[in-house]
């Protein structure tokens, strides 16, 4: 089967600042992948070029094929760094919005993940607690039946016991054909759910192997291996 | 601490460590000889791990023989009780060893820790 994914001497330059370097990546189906790196190292960058809000300065993405546009909108789950919800609206109606504007959104899906971590349906966006407004968007970007979800920092804001509860989520609502590409800095808190890592540093790919084989080659978890490779 | 929780150390490969505790829980009787086990799925939300670590993990002891998978009603543990209770004595050895290295450590010789095993044990667990 074709790669999910495949970025092919990716570049994006800001005025002369090489945010993505010439970046080759190949991101296969069925896979939950962690994307690491220090701040300013390009993640974000990329994730905005995989989803069409940056062009890129060189190279290409290729989700499922095709280059970043409507079609690959409607099988790419995308979780911003920030948020894009009108603070004014209730959750439930964001939900009807969410369910109107994705074919693959899954209402019921989402109403059972608000009320486990206990979300008030028709509270207004804006009298929830900063971490409470996390959960509800990623509810949201889990919710869809998608190829690929990409969350950028999905769960820096949320409490740990939130942070399970949406691991396990993430776990088990995966399938083999789709895949999560999540960037963090939270390593330890995901490392166990990971298949494997990609490590960028200044824009380029350091590393990209499982967490299985970090662990056998160096003999330390991908957390510790991250603060030796990027020690300041 | 349960012992046979899924606590997980940082520095070993994680499906190692999720098959010796699949395996503990078949010797300690948790799961039955001839018994089904969970799901893939079910085992890896339980551990909190990656579906794919706990299907390696799940291949490797079907290699080795412990557990069987059944075409229609998944993976069941292996009947031979033979193979559990050799299971058990491998992991028996495992657990000496270490106890013996980390007493070593403790700069005592295999003498004293014999004897302080046995103190231990008069004195009653």
């Amino acid at each position: 089967m074709e790669a999910l994914a495949e970025i092919r001497g990716l570049t994006k330059e800001f005025g002369n600042h090489l945010a993505v370097n010439n970046m080759n990546l190949i991101i296969p189906r069925g896979k939950i992948i962690g994307l690491l790196g220090p701040n300013g190292s390009g993640k974000s960058t990329l994730i905005k070029m995989m989803n069409g809000l940056l062009t890129p300065t060189a190279g290409t993405v290729l989700i499922n094929g095709q280059e970043p546009g409507v079609a690959t909108k409607e099988r790419v789950a995308y979780l911003p760094e920030r948020t894009y919800l009108q603070n004014g609206m209730k959750v439930c109606d964001i939900v009807d919005f969410f369910c109107d504007f994705y074919a693959d959104f899954d209402r019921e899906r989402a109403f059972t993940m608000l009320g486990s971590l206990g979300v008030p349906f028709t509270a207004p966006l804006k009298t929830l607690s900063k971490g409470t407004k996390e959960k509800v968007q990623l509810i949201l970007v889990m919710s869809r039946r998608a190829d690929l979800y990409i969350l950028d920092e999905p769960i820096a804001g949320v409490d740990p016991a939130a942070r399970d509860y949406i691991l396990r989520t993430i776990i088990t609502n995966y399938n083999e054909n789709s895949s999560i590409l999540l960037s963090t800095h939270l390593i330890t808190d995901i490392e166990n759910i990971l298949d494997e890592v990609i490590l960028i540093r200044q824009g380029m790919v350091l590393a990209h192997m499982s967490v299985d084989q970090i662990r056998e080659e160096y003999g330390q978890s991908v957390d510790s291996y991250f603060r030796r490779v990027f020690a300041c | 601490m349960e012992i046979m929780a899924w606590n997980l150390d940082a520095d070993k490969p994680i499906y190692a460590q999720l098959m010796e505790i699949i395996q503990m829980q078949i010797v300690s009787g948790k799961y039955q000889a001839g018994g089904r086990l969970p799901s893939v799925r079910e085992l890896a939300a339980e551990a909190s791990v990656n579906p794919n670590t706990m299907q390696k993990a799940l291949a490797e002891l079907e290699r080795n023989g412990l557990i069987n998978t059944q075409r229609t009603s998944g993976r069941t543990v292996t009947e031979d009780n033979e193979k559990i209770r050799l299971t058990r004595a491998a992991l028996a050895d495992e657990y000496i060893s270490n106890f013996f290295r980390m007493m070593k450590e403790l700069g005592y010789t295999e003498k004293e820790i014999v004897t302080l095993v046995e103190q231990v044990l008069k004195e009653g667990v």
